[in-house]
């Protein structure tokens, strides 16, 4: 076939990129080598745009054994153990078939994990949709939602692995663009790590797991008409997961590890065949040939092209030492998969690619894993935002703090998510001290005695009023979460989902968020170990709110942590960290602006690093000494949301505090870097808190059944039963949800 | 004891049965019982050297089908329906509650839960019998907590043997919060010569005190105290 312009542009290359491709293969490419180039030199593949600012990220420390450029980055944990874990996004298909799009979300990280030698003991999710209520959009958001948990649970519940936290926000800039963000954790020997470095000449190259067919395939770029004439079906390009076979694929691949036959290993995620291939060759500095006559094949007539770009799930591909294939084959066959011999490893660097007896590709490896373009795109202007700066002249005084609070607990963002987690087993594999639901979770691990505290947070709408402040909360939030649990961070991943790179505002969004996630990872010694970018997430020309999502986890001993809640009457009420400044120009980026007032201006709430190292480092001091009965970050909906989800039915607090420049402020306002606790020892948490000058005021203390907080002169702003508070929160979700079913959904899927 | 737990290619709580065992049940009061599990491969069928049978939980072979439909028909379910006709504990937890109510040896289905989700929390059981080797070391009435986590749970069957079953003392645990619709709230039931019991909340998964309760354990001491092997290590 003749390569024209339009072919080269409907594979989603430039014209000077195709000049590259030319002067690298000394010749024009075949279709087939077209086709291959188009994938690895994605956006999705290659990290053209965000490469060279990635770079910025701290990506050493004392706990990495592996930083970014494998399937996932590793830490040391201790007795010779390590975890491997990472993020991926699989925001695109999730957005196309719901339950699909996040089950094989699911499966492609668990693989990344598996991979590595790391059996997976934990996954969590940070999500992201457009409001399931008061939207023109709600109907397909819900469904969205309610298709993405469904797959979630589908593929993580069968294949094994406990589901044990996340996030889950709403906005309207998610309706068309709905983020599906799976991060997963494993552990394994340090010894017994296994790397994707293909390594000597002559050992073969052996396929294992599920045949490939036509599904998926450009899931990394895009289908182009001329691809779909000549395929003579449309085939979606979202891929259908299969747990059960991944599961197999688990239990096979780590007893093939045992074995000691295999050299080198990675699955096939995006571009499939492909990149496994080629990026095992170029980081092992070899050649590698594969016919594709021997590829296990679940539907006739596939053309190379097809094959290599395919995205069929549950696949791996591995390089044996020679002559122990049969070890190999013997586990595989244990387990009732296919494991075929499919190629070799050569001298020479080169992919080169058979098909009936002819070769129809042969590419230098380095040129598709490692010589893609990089761009240094425009990011000079400022930062996209359309919300003022300036708040509104006067922000309405709240007419009843009441129904206020009771409504921010009720918010789809706020309300508890029980519907959602309870929908995942997050207690197989008996590790789960901290399940869903809470600051941080906790998973201990058997073999070393030590627990790992695991955070996800991210806040698209503080980054978009000022991305690299934003990403810099999203950062200190996750750390808090880890230290109110008694862990210290060792290591982050991190999720950057942005809109169109092309455009400099965007791009300015996603270097600015780079260097404050930069900034922060360093300062808190959370070196970012892997992750993903997930670019061009823009509908109609207006983009998602700039949303960079930090995964940071945290080594503890093992043992259960100081819980959210209250634990019984007349234990004294503290605020580490102290009310904070909470001011109208901060006020705009609320919950309660949000909620309440429907409106967004201003700046993120004002961070100031060292104060808050200071805090993570007082109140793991405080918990390693037993002094908190109970301890929770106080986050988004600020102190009075908080103090709500401390409550339990039977116990509330009676508080009291200053008002400051508004009540709504100081009640909602979201100043970083402060700690609820409830204590029988005030006076030694106080000394504890002066040695790290650290303000830690008493604001009050438990009691039953009612929340109440007020000047503790003559006005109570909020007097609400436990109880009320509670339902709010737990029956949100599911009413909204109820809601719309019996209205029968008002709007069509798109 | 030697407890073999089987496992088949979908099986996931298999290392949980596993760990309960031989880590959790020995810290406790029987450590002079010498409990110890081993895994037996679902192709497999030499049960010669256990003295009980687990059946874990999991997704046997998928069960894109009805769950447990095709596991029933693996060999090493023939031996545990042998071992069990001979006198055999087997114990079956969640999919292997699943799997024994396919396999013929406990009555009625395990239907998808009312609500139609996959469903994973905390649950109250009461004990309803202590007539069983499974439940002789827990206390009539008395309540456990353990987690569930299944999508197909809700226990179901015709008026007439739910009428059996509570005539003849099999119903083992009901739950106080049913989370699956079951009919008349059962979470497990015994076979008519009480040596096989099935249940769908997860005994393992509550034996450690990191873990929140170690209300499970009872059910596994329970079975260590019942298995003829107990007895000379008891003399002892």
């Amino acid at each position: 076939m003749t390569i024209t312009p339009e072919l080269i542009e409907q594979h989603q290359l430039t014209s000077s990129e195709y000049g590259k491709i030319v002067s690298l293969l000394g010749r024009e490419p075949t279709y087939t080598e077209l086709g291959v180039f188009s994938v690895m030199w994605s956006e999705h593949c290659s990290y053209k745009s965000s490469r060279i600012h990635l770079k910025k990220l701290p990506t050493t420390g004392k706990y990495v054994v592996q930083g970014p450029g494998e399937n996932a980055g590793i830490i040391g944990i201790g007795n010779d153990w390590v975890v491997a874990f990472k993020i991926e996004s699989h925001n695109h298909p999730s957005y196309i078939e719901p339950f699909q799009g996040a089950a094989t979300g699911v499966g492609g990280i668990l693989r990344d994990i598996f991979t590595m030698g790391a059996r997976p003991i934990a996954v969590m999710d940070s999500l992201r949709f457009g409001p399931p209520e008061n939207s023109p959009n709600a109907s397909r958001n819900q469904r969205i939602l309610t298709g993405v948990v469904s797959g979630i649970a589908h593929y993580g519940n069968c294949f094994g692995v406990p589901t044990v936290g996340g996030e889950c926000v709403f906005e309207e800039c998610y309706s068309a663009n709905p983020l599906v963000n799976v991060f997963a954790l494993g552990v394994c020997k340090k010894d017994e790590i296994f790397y994707a470095r293909a390594s000597g000449i002559g050992n073969p190259v052996i396929y294992v797991g599920a045949k490939t067919g036509r599904d998926g395939i450009h899931g990394a770029s895009m289908a182009s008409a001329e691809f779909t004439e000549e395929s003579k079906q449309k085939r979606p390009n979202v891929q259908v997961g299969d747990p059960f076979l991944e599961k197999l694929l688990l239990e096979a691949c780590l007893e093939a590890m045992k074995t000691g036959a295999i050299v080198a290993i990675q699955d096939m995620g995006a571009a499939g065949l492909t990149s496994s291939s080629c990026e095992m060759g170029s980081r092992g500095e070899v050649g590698i040939e594969l016919d594709l006559d021997r590829v296990p094949q679940r539907e006739s007539g596939m053309t190379a092209y097809e094959m290599l770009l395919s995205e069929s799930q549950e696949r791996m591909l591995l390089v044996a030492e020679k002559g122990r294939e049969h070890e190999v084959f013997g586990v595989f066959r244990k387990w009732g998969l296919d494991a075929v011999t499919i190629g070799v490893v050569t001298e020479g660097g080169k992919l080169r690619i058979r098909h009936h007896g002819e070769v129809v590709a042969e590419i230098p490896n380095r040129a598709l894993a490692d010589e893609a373009p990089r761009y240094d795109r425009p990011h000079n202007a400022r930062p996209h935002r359309k919300a003022p700066l300036e708040p509104p002249a006067h922000i309405p005084a709240s007419k009843d703090l009441n129904a206020d609070l009771l409504r921010l607990v009720a918010s789809p963002d706020l309300c508890s998510k029980r519907w959602i987690w309870q929908q995942y087993d997050y207690t197989v594999r008996t590790n789960t001290i901290v399940g869903p639901g809470s600051d941080a979770a906790v998973v201990r691990v058997k073999e070393t005695g030590t627990s790992i505290a695991m955070s996800l947070d991210g806040n698209g709408r503080y980054c978009y009023l000022d991305p690299r402040e934003g990403a810099k909360l999203a950062v200190a939030e996750c750390c808090r979460n880890l230290a109110t649990t008694g862990a210290i961070p060792v290591a982050a991943t991190n999720n950057l989902n942005f809109g169109n790179p092309e455009r400099p505002e965007i791009m300015a969004q996603l270097v600015e968020a780079i260097e404050g996630i930069a900034e922060a990872c360093a300062f808190f010694e959370a070196p970012i170990t892997g992750g993903n970018v997930s670019l061009y997430n823009e509908t109609l020309g207006e983009g998602i709110y700039p949303t960079p999502v930090l995964g940071i986890i945290g080594l503890m001993k093992t043992a259960v942590p100081a819980p959210v809640s209250f634990r019984g009457e007349d234990a004294t009420v503290m605020l580490l960290g102290g009310l904070g400044g909470n001011h109208a120009l901060r006020f705009g980026s609320s919950e309660y602006a949000k909620v309440v007032l429907n409106q967004l201006w201003g700046l993120p709430p004002q961070l100031n690093m060292a104060h808050e190292k200071r805090v993570h480092d007082c109140v793991r001091e405080i918990l390693a000494a037993g002094l908190a009965e109970s301890a929770h970050d106080l986050s988004d909906g600020g102190l009075a949301v908080a103090l709500s989800e401390s409550c339990t039915k039977e116990i509330g607090a009676k508080v009291a505090i200053e008002p400051g420049e508004r009540v709504e402020f100081t009640l909602f306002g979201e100043a970083p870097s402060r700690i609820l606790l409830s204590t029988r020892e005030p006076a030694r948490v106080h000394e504890i808190a002066l040695r790290f000058d650290l303000e830690c005021p008493i604001i009050g203390v438990t009691m039953k059944e009612r929340l109440q907080i007020g000047d503790g002169i003559s006005t109570m702003w909020i007097d609400l039963a436990a109880a009320d508070l509670q339902q709010s929160f737990e029956q949100s979700l599911p009413a909204i949800l109820q809601r719309n079913n019996e209205r029968g959904g008002e709007s069509r899927p798109v | 004891m030697k407890v073999g737990v089987v496992v088949f290619p979908g099986s996931n709580c298999d290392h949980d049965a596993w760990y309960a065992i031989n880590r959790n049940l020995p810290a406790g009061q029987h450590s002079g019982l010498h409990p110890g599990a081993e895994f037996i491969w679902h192709d497999s069928t030499d049960l010669s050297k256990v003295d009980a049978v687990i059946l874990p939980g999991g997704f046997s072979y998928g069960d894109y089908l009805r769950c447990g439909a095709i596991a029933r028909f693996s060999p090493v379910i023939g031996a545990v329906k042998k071992f069990a006709n001979a006198g055999g504990l087997v114990l079956g937890i969640c999919n292997g509650f699943q799997i024994l109510v396919e396999a013929g040896l406990l009555p009625g289905a395990l239907l998808r839960n009312e609500d139609l989700k996959f469903v994973c929390r905390q649950v109250t059981l009461r004990v309803e019998t202590t007539n069983s080797p499974f439940t002789s070391k827990l206390v009539k009435g008395g309540l456990l907590h353990m987690p569930v986590a299944h999508g197909d749970g809700r226990y179901f069957a015709d008026e007439k043997t739910l009428d059996t079953l509570e005539a003849e003392d099999r119903i083992a645990f009901r739950y106080l919060d049913n989370p699956n619709g079951a009919l008349r709230n059962i979470a497990g039931i015994l076979s008519r010569e009480r040596n096989v019991m099935g249940m769908m909340p997860h005994p393992e998964r509550a034996c450690d005190p990191l873990m929140g309760s170690v209300e499970g354990l009872g059910i596994f001491q329970s079975m260590l105290l019942s298995v003829p092997s107990a007895v000379p290590a008891l003399a002892k």
